[in-house]
């Protein structure tokens, strides 16, 4: 499959705007990216697979750690000469990962925890914080983790045992089955 | 706002208290969702900011204040987002079933104050707030420009210009738009540590007495993963971290309980 293109640049500039053959690879989103150090590609690396167009360099970036890595802090897209929106196309890469189910392993507890944050807000409406963490240690299975911060937290007035519930929760739960993807 | 960063709710409402700035709930609001949904969902990531802001323009809010730096950020992205898109916004509002226009202005707290109170915080000082500052303004506040269009994207001036009113010296340093780490606080506390260290570090060896701040996650990741930052950089870093709020409310005078001081991690002992 390797010189076989997909279709996914055309599809990107469709869905966000975002051209990615306008790079010319100055690497100043790598240079400031604070996460470039821990990401398996560089942000411009990632524009680099996507501008080949081939199927086999998209599935690369779809099953990299960066996309998950990305903290969206968009001083990559400040910096960029040709306003480049990367955050907008980790963003969509990370929608695209899951859908196709090749999101990389090492990004388990990432994801975990944007379902957990995302469940929360689906059954509360709000962010409620042990419902997130319990949700978190149910997917990963980190039960120990954080143990110690709860207590704390507590003492400090910082953890509402109950949670806040919307008044029209049918109406969140309905936001959420009507973007469902 | 009424967990984790409870402090930084009870010193706005406290604050506005004192500079006459009456507040009123969105009834009924909702999360707007954050990072998880952005990151997974484009759809759900504009539906529930513009849930929102539709709920405002019903209850005939003109303007809103949006204290948290991402709640701020994303109501912000949502209302430029669907002003460019007419289809978009037709089929948000279909999702949320609520008739959305884009109407309503969106300040964050800097900008509250800016407008409404940095003149009158100058004279109602009564415990000047003689301390070095490292004002820290992180991501979501100033980036991206071209949609929030608030401060300097590079250099951002106005927490310092607010500090420099209550009497603060605030520092030059390095680090006042990099990111902590903010949502991987919990999946990735390593990074966060890393991040958050970092920035710490510069801090102190700038003389920094106090970091200010405007965003419940760079408090929360400086203040309650202190003990893993400190780990970290391999040294017991205890300068607190404040929101601007709190500062602001100890120069005017209020009680350090009322803006919730004792609830921080990091002991604020410069009062």
């Amino acid at each position: 499959m390797k010189n076989i293109s997909s279709n996914v640049t055309d599809e990107l500039q469709a869905q966000t705007g975002v051209k990615v053959e306008r790079c010319y690879q100055c690497g100043k989103c790598s240079a400031g990216c604070v996460l470039a150090e821990d990401m398996d590609y560089p942000p411009n690396y990632i524009i680099h697979l996507l501008q080949t167009g081939t199927k086999e360099n998209l599935d690369t970036v779809l099953k990299s750690k960066s996309i998950w890595l990305c903290l969206n802090c968009e001083n990559c897209v400040g910096r960029c000469p040709m306003e480049i929106d990367i955050p907008k196309v980790m963003d969509f890469m990370r929608e695209r990962s899951l859908k196709e189910n090749k999101q990389s392993k090492a990004a388990k507890d990432i994801i975990a925890f944007h379902r957990s944050f995302l469940d929360c807000i689906k059954f509360t409406g709000h962010l409620y914080e042990i419902g997130l963490i319990v949700g978190f240690k149910a997917r990963t299975m980190h039960l120990w983790q954080d143990v110690k911060l709860a207590p704390k937290m507590f003492a400090k007035g910082k953890l509402k045992l109950f949670p806040e519930m919307v008044k029209d929760s049918h109406n969140i739960k309905n936001i959420f089955s009507k973007t469902k993807k | 706002m009424e967990g984790t960063s409870r402090e930084y709710n009870e010193s706005v409402l406290a604050l506005g208290n004192a500079l006459d700035i009456e507040f009123e709930e969105i009834k009924d609001w909702n999360c707007c969702g954050a990072t998880a949904a952005h990151s997974v969902n484009k759809e759900l990531s504009l539906s529930l900011p513009a849930r929102v802001l539709a709920l405002a323009e019903r209850q005939n809010f003109s303007e809103i204040v949006v204290p948290c730096a991402a709640c701020y950020n994303r109501l912000t992205t949502t209302q430029y987002e669907l002003a460019q898109d007419e289809e978009k916004k037709k089929r948000i509002s279909e999702i949320i079933e609520m008739p959305y226009d884009g109407s309503v202005r969106i300040l964050n707290v800097l900008q509250m104050l800016q407008k409404y109170a940095v003149d009158s915080i100058a004279q109602k000082v009564t415990n000047p707030f003689k301390h070095s500052v490292a004002c820290y303004y992180g991501c979501l506040l100033v980036r991206p420009h071209k949609i929030l269009q608030f401060d300097r994207v590079e250099d951002p001036q106005s927490m310092d210009t607010l500090m420099s009113a209550i009497g603060a010296n605030t520092l030059d340093w390095a680090f006042k738009t990099e990111c902590c780490g903010g949502g991987l606080s919990v999946s990735r506390t390593d990074i966060v540590s890393k991040l958050s260290g970092n920035l710490l570090k510069d801090a102190k060896d700038r003389g920094a007495e106090a970091i200010i701040v405007a965003c419940p996650m760079c408090h929360s990741n400086l203040d309650m993963r202190r003990p893993e930052i400190n780990k970290y950089l391999g040294e017991d870093i205890e300068i607190p971290v404040l929101y601007i709020t709190q500062a602001i409310g100890l120069a005017l005078g209020l009680e350090p309980e009322k803006l919730g001081i004792k609830r921080h991690f990091v002991n604020v002992n410069l009062i």
